[in-house]
């Protein structure tokens, strides 16, 4: 009789769709403002339409047409370089200042970290504006290589070869302070017993880093990559902002495509077949980096 | 196991929600547009007699000059016409041309609209049949002794909208717009240059420039589409007028791998390559460009009237502005058009008022209200020009050129893709990225299959 004294729960609570109940409010805003639009995406991506008027099925003919696309398989390897800049250049960089900070101790943490911060709080419009101002053939970037002997008008965003590495400093810039505040915060969490302790142990700054540090905020590293990735992948606003894909096509990036195709050459069919091919490669490239996260900290 | 389960709900989901948005996209089930008056075939031009009317007009003329003179004409036509009301919506053109794609395909249209010429706009409108054809109202009106044949081609079309630049008139521009080379007189005179007479005169005082350490062009490009302005005047050097329209505007018949084409396009490239527009076009922006040029940098600046005053601002009576010199055979042609024509949406409430109100507008008056409030009149351009300064030659430089040359279309009329595949290739050109062929080949590729449909 013990057991039995506690009340059995109602038919309703113990129901095999009661849990979905609770999901039921937000899987319902999800759902209108997120896998509706996306689902809608793929149904366009199998018409041939031009943005109003009457469509034509065409099957997985639009796909069937980025295969052997130069500008798409160009948009698609462009964004891959810019992860070095988005991603993996400001992760280096911002892992070893923050380490030297956290050394520091630095006074004024507060005002550096907004400092550090600001490119992520400035619109990108803005962001790119001003750039642009830096890159031109007089602008302040060649400027400054004249104060240093090298004499040099080139325009920056207009030469193939340096436009994407170009576009790419942008993003390093904007990207950094994400980075570096992630960082900073995983760093401000370790106990200085764990420092001590390896110093104790005769550890020097380096061995410190690779002992301590570093196993420590691997978290932080996941998200910053995550973010930082996902944030490279889809680039629309600086390339739309500084060179619009050129010069040529040297700067075009998948989302930029996605744009051009849609609401320039009102092929709302192809746009939408580029749109999923850009998710699925941003949710595979991220499945894939969160896994590395999630198995490190499993060994941990 | 439960990841697989996951999945499966996912798609489940997925599935459904796409039973939900299963209807094709574009299918509005919205009723066959008819095609306006011109089926009925009676139009009157007696608006006095056809009782209280409100008159929608949908414009772009937001900004000051252009604002002002809209103003004056919408008060002087209700003023003739007591019975009319005038309701005007102002927005910015970008703003306009979205909400018109969307409005025309719907029951509740303006009277008055201000339609793109281009083919992705008019052009588009024409073939699915949401504009008045303005033929029978042109009669009634003697619109074509009021305009130059080479301004009202940028407003025709075949009723099927296949043709551009022939057939029927679909709308009215108020304004006119011309490209040519700016100049500056002092620098001119430092090299000891007269005014070009042939384009063999101008190259001879390009270099001339260059070896005096000139910058001898400007050109910001960064945006792609300034570049179109340098090659439309440079082509009517190599390539008869007639083929120039037809690639621009997207017509049957002519060849972009034609030799004249090969030769500007070697001609342009060569500019870029070399350094006639300093050392990197592609990577300078189109307003600073122009500014560095009012700031004294460059002998002659290829663009559009539009910068006319803002450099006038800056520089003063060291400005100077020509047409290009006489092309091919001495054929005057530069590139040129109108403002944004005004038509009538075939679903208009009062297409008979619309179309007097479009009369109105366009009348020799009219085009005196808007040069007093300093725009640029589409008609009598040349007795209508101020006294002196650069807006003087500029409107005598479209006047000659619209009645006795060819006003050249934008190279980016002639099909949807032509404005990206275009400003893509001016810039390869321009870098040396690609060869002058190689870019002729991309635009042949381009406008061979719009014209081959």
């Amino acid at each position: 009789m013990t057991k039995q004294g506690r009340e059995r729960p109602s038919a309703v609570v113990r129901g095999r769709m009661t849990p979905y109940l609770y999901l039921l409010p937000a899987l319902l805003v999800y759902g209108t403002f997120l896998l509706f639009p996306v689902v809608r995406t793929a149904q366009f991506s199998l018409y041939d339409w031009s943005g109003f008027g009457p469509a034509t099925f065409v099957g997985l003919d639009n796909y069937a047409g980025l295969v052997g696309d130069r500008r798409f398989a160009d948009a698609i390897g462009h964004s891959l370089y810019l992860i070095i800049f988005y991603s993996l250049i400001p992760l280096a960089a911002g892992l070893v200042l923050a380490a030297i900070l956290r050394r520091g101790q630095v006074k004024g943490m507060g005002f550096f970290r907004v400092l550090i911060f600001m490119p992520q709080v400035i619109a990108l419009v803005v962001v790119a504006v001003a750039w642009r101002q830096i890159y031109t053939p007089g602008g302040t970037l060649n400027q400054i290589l004249g104060w240093f002997g090298i004499d040099s008008d080139r325009g920056w965003l207009g030469e193939p070869d340096t436009a994407l590495s170009a576009v790419g400093v942008i993003g390093f810039w904007v990207q950094f302070g994400l980075v570096m505040l992630l960082l900073l915060a995983g760093m401000g969490r370790i106990p200085n017993e764990l420092y001590e302790a390896a110093r104790l142990d005769g550890a020097n700054p380096v061995a410190e880093f690779f002992a301590v540090t570093l196993p420590a905020v691997r978290g932080e590293i996941a998200t910053a990559l995550v973010l930082t990735i996902i944030a490279a992948l889809k680039t629309f606003d600086l390339v739309y902002m500084t060179t619009s894909g050129g010069p040529g096509s040297a700067t075009t990036v998948p989302s930029y495509e996605v744009y051009n195709r849609a609401f320039q050459l009102k092929q709302v069919g192809s746009a939408s077949a580029v749109a999923i091919v850009l998710t699925l490669i941003v949710f595979t490239i991220n499945v894939f980096v969160s896994r590395i996260g999630e198995e490190r900290r499993a060994l941990r | 196991m439960r990841r697989r389960r996951l999945i499966a709900t996912g798609i489940a989901s997925a599935l459904a929600l796409g039973a939900l948005a299963a209807c094709a996209p574009g299918d509005s089930g919205g009723a066959q547009p008819t095609n306006g008056p011109a089926s009925s075939g009676e139009v009157t031009t007696d608006i006095a007699s056809l009782g209280d009317v409100e008159l929608t007009v949908w414009d772009q003329e937001v900004r000051g000059s252009q604002n002002d003179a809209l103003e004056s004409l919408n008060k002087a036509f209700q003023d003739k016409y007591p019975n009319v009301t005038i309701k005007r919506v102002k927005q910015s053109n970008d703003d306009l041309q979205q909400q018109l794609q969307l409005a025309l395909s719907g029951d509740d249209v303006p009277d008055v609209a201000q339609v793109n010429n281009a083919r992705g706009d008019m052009g588009q409108y024409v073939a699915a049949g949401q504009l008045v054809d303005l033929e029978p109202y042109a009669k009634a009106y003697g619109w074509s002794d009021r305009f130059s044949d080479s301004v009202l081609a940028k407003v025709r079309y075949s009723s099927d909208g296949k043709t551009f630049g022939e057939g029927n008139l679909y709308g009215l521009p108020q304004t006119g717009e011309i490209v040519g080379l700016f100049y500056s007189k002092s620098k001119l005179e430092a090299l000891g240059a007269e005014l070009p007479a042939t384009w063999t005169d101008y190259f001879a005082i390009l270099d001339k420039a260059k070896a005096a350490g000139e910058q001898p062009m400007v050109l910001g490009n960064i945006e792609k589409w300034p570049a179109f302005h340098v090659f439309g005047p440079l082509q009517a050097n190599y390539v008869p007028a007639d083929d120039i329209v037809k690639l621009g505007m997207g017509n049957a018949g002519a060849d972009w791998m034609a030799q004249g084409n090969v030769d500007a396009m070697t001609q342009f490239a060569k500019w870029g390559t070399e350094g006639y527009f300093g050392s990197s076009p592609n990577g300078t922006d189109y307003d600073p460009a122009w500014a560095e040029f009012g700031k004294g940098t460059g002998v002659f600046l290829p663009a559009g009237s539009w910068v006319g005053a803002d450099l006038e601002a800056i520089m003063g009576d060291d400005l100077g502005f020509m047409a290009p010199p006489a092309g091919l055979d001495g054929q005057l042609a530069t590139t040129g058009g109108t403002g944004i024509p005004f038509a009538i949406p075939a679903k208009a409430k009062n297409p008979d008022v619309a179309a007097a109100y479009l009369d109105f507008i366009t009348t020799d008056e009219a085009m005196k209200i808007i040069a007093d409030n300093g725009g640029f009149p589409v008609n009598n351009a040349a007795e209508l020009a101020p006294a002196s300064g650069v807006n003087k030659e500029i409107y005598e430089a479209f006047d000659k050129v619209s009645n006795e040359g060819t006003l050249l279309p934008y190279l980016d009329y002639a099909t949807p893709s032509f404005a990206d595949t275009a400003g893509q290739g001016f810039q390869e050109a321009l870098g040396g990225q690609r060869s002058p062929e190689e870019v002729l080949q991309a635009f042949q590729d381009d406008y061979g299959r719009f014209v081959g449909e």
